[in-house]
């Protein structure tokens, strides 16, 4: 996996609630069964009219947008089906970083398997990156993992909170399955006794 | 020993390993897999050289875009679909687990199939690639959804990294009121809360109209958890639970039956358990709903009219702007003035034989609406072929509905049956987001009664008036 250390970059607001993986990535494009190639039609629906020319309101398709690696949005992104293609095609699209005030589960727990950062802040927090991302593209943030803080074009710095060992997977870009099979031992162990307890299963 | 809910009963019988930080890597009994969520992941599998570790307790079915025309049985037409059925029939075979394939009459939506064919028992940890596996806890099993990387990491190695949610419980007291279903309940309790009410938690579902609900109605409820926003939704199970598992193909037998038994009547929370959110809602306050917005939690009951954006605080007043342009309704409309083009009886939240017949009894003798489009798609190959033997099929036929083969169809739409643009659909199934059933499609949830209802009449309506 990808590691994730420091970012500085564009950041584009999206100040709407409930931002949802049908809006991320509609079902036509799950269709795939590979990973990559799926940034060309991130948020699709609301990129693109009927017929596929650019909407321009879009926030990515503004031209001081287009460039974005940081996405500040609203509350509860990410709800909705559990596609990772939506961490998929926001990765393949060049976002390495999404800030809201909350993220549904699912989604904030595949972003790390893919090398993407969530950072979740309070909502008072979020407006004042929000402010920042709306000034355009000469605004560039810098998102810190080891230091855990994001610094707007400002010069201010706003903290953020992190799961120890997601962060510590992100830092070095650690394959999740290759770690778990190391405990190998352990899970001999369980499925030993667990077979004994519950021998229908 | 300290008190438990029964979420930290199921946690601790499934925990292999906790770190100092409370990172867990928690044992998994069943995998379900369908066709589009797994392929990277068996890809994964097959660059790394690693096998699937439990075969045997892993268990695939296509069901998210085959087609549900009868010519399927020909093959599927549309190319992408095709490939990705394809590569799971291969990879169900060359990974050895239990498959069944679109042809097979046990086929069906990965959580209909699960529970029909015993795979499903409580006190289980469930996984799939899809959000909806959290229907799997009407049986007091922990059942979540999960991505595709760790679809593969539960493949090669059985386990999961977690860490634990929070304890919260939703109790539904006394009786429903005629009319009102498990549907109702489950839309009334997102619309209390909101999509991220449950953000961090697990939930469990609890009080006497629970306990009165049939299992059918019980995974009706369990599966919209997730639209709550909850990690998943838990009923405890009790005499109705082993009743509907008792004889399944892969239910225990014997006596295994009497052991697992002896644990399954443990499993519930302890009177003194914590809990970390609670929520009561009295049976008899909830009303039929249907959802006017773009999101599950814009849900109201149908004697109701669409709100005003500026009835809502924060951007909850744009978000509802946004949903009423989308939705072509005006605010003080009243709900039951909205008229439909289309209606679906189907998906993991209502496609089993209970919501056919609730809604067969609703459509008897009656025609749907002239020119309305109507499609019923069971939720199993075996539901379709139970309500074909109840006579519910020609029911639905002679009142004008299509018939259709078993899969997720216009839940989703990724297979041909889609909503045209602006078209309005009255839909049993869980997801009212913006392009769901089909880009610019327009649709309202509610029970499969009100979908019923809404058919005859080709409006939203009160099924009560029609009882
Ligand atoms: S029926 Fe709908 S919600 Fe259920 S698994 Fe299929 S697509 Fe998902």
């Amino acid at each position: 996996m990808e590691k994730f250390e420091k970012l500085t970059g564009i950041a584009a607001p999206m100040p709407l609630i409930n931002v949802d993986t049908d809006m991320i990535i509609p079902k036509l494009f799950l269709k795939t069964i590979k990973r990559s190639g799926l940034g060309k039609n991130l948020f699709d629906e609301m990129r693109f009219d009927d017929d596929g020319h650019e909407i321009p309101d879009f926030v990515l398709n503004k031209p001081q947008y287009r460039e974005a690696e940081i996405l500040v949005a609203g509350d509860n992104f990410g709800c909705g089906s559990s596609r990772e293609h939506a961490p998929w095609a926001i990765k393949d699209f060049g976002i390495r970083c999404v800030i809201a005030p909350s993220f549904a589960d699912i989604f904030y727990n595949n972003c790390f398997k893919n090398g993407i950062l969530p950072i979740a802040l309070p909502q008072e927090r979020v407006d004042v990156l929000m402010k920042d991302a709306q000034k355009g593209s000469n605004a560039r943030m810098i998102v810190d993992l080891e230091a855990q803080t994001v610094t707007t074009s400002d010069g201010e710095i706003v903290a953020f909170e992190i799961d120890a060992f997601k962060k510590h997977c992100l830092l070095e870009g650690l394959d999740d399955i290759a770690l778990t099979l190391e405990k190998g031992p352990a899970i001999d162990s369980f499925e030993e006794k667990a077979g004994a307890a519950r021998p229908w299963v | 020993m300290s008190p438990k809910t029964l979420y930290d009963k199921i946690w601790d019988a499934h925990l292999v390993h906790e770190a100092e930080d409370g990172t867990s890597l928690l044992y998994i009994d069943r995998h379900l897999v369908h066709e589009v969520t797994s392929p990277q992941a068996f890809e994964g599998l097959r660059m790394a050289g690693r096998k699937v570790r439990k075969p045997e307790n892993t268990i695939a079915v296509p069901d998210h875009n085959v087609p549900t025309t009868p010519d399927r049985v020909k093959g599927i037409k549309n190319e992408e679909s095709r490939i990705q059925v394809e590569a799971l029939d291969k990879n169900a075979k060359d990974f050895g687990i239990n498959y069944y394939p679109v042809n097979d009459v046990r086929q069906g939506i990965v959580h209909i199939v699960g529970p029909e064919q015993g795979w499903t028992l409580p006190g289980m940890t469930v996984v799939c690639g899809d959000s909806h596996t959290a229907t799997h806890g009407a049986f007091g099993a922990l059942a979540h959804g999960i991505g595709t990387s760790e679809v593969e990491h539960v493949l090669a190695t059985q386990t999961l990294i977690q860490s634990k949610s929070k304890n919260m419980k939703v109790e539904i007291t006394g009786q429903l009121r005629p009319g009102v279903t498990a549907k109702d309940i489950t839309l009334s309790v997102i619309g209390e809360t909101g999509t991220a009410g449950g953000t961090g938690y697990v939930i469990e579902y609890c009080g006497e109209a629970i306990r009165s609900l049939s299992m059918e109605g019980r995974m009706t409820v369990c599966n919209m958890a997730i639209e709550g926003g909850a990690r998943a939704g838990l009923i405890a199970p009790d005499e109705t639970t082993f009743e509907y598992i008792n004889g399944r193909p892969h239910a225990p037998k014997g006596a295994q039956w009497e052991a697992a038994m002896a644990w399954w009547k443990t499993l519930y929370s302890d009177d003194d358990a914590h809990w970390d959110k609670v929520i009561t809602i009295k049976g008899e306050d909830i009303a039929p709903v249907v959802t006017w917005g773009t999101s599950p939690e814009d849900v109201l009951p149908i004697t109701d009219t669409v709100p005003n954006p500026s009835d809502f605080d924060g951007g909850k007043v744009d978000a509802a702007k946004r949903a009423l342009e989308y939705m072509g309704l005006q605010a003080g409309q009243k709900l039951s003035d909205i008229e439909i083009d289309t209606v679906f009886i189907g998906s993991c939240t209502n496609g089993r034989i209970e919501d056919l017949r609730a809604a067969a009894e609703i459509l008897k003798g009656k025609k749907i609406k002239e020119g309305l489009r109507a499609m019923v798609v069971p939720g199993s190959g075996l539901v379709r072929a139970q309500a074909e033997d109840e006579g519910l099929a020609d029911i639905f036929k002679d009142a004008g509905f299509e018939w259709r083969l078993a899969g997720c169809s216009m839940c989703l739409a990724m297979n041909p049956d889609q909503l045209s643009p602006g078209e309005r659909c009255a839909a049993t199934s869980n997801r009212n987001f913006e392009g769901r059933q089909g880009r610019g499609g327009r649709t309202h949830l509610m029970s499969p009664q009100m979908a019923a209802a809404a058919a005859i009449t080709g409006k939203l309506t009160d099924v009560r008036e029609m009882m």
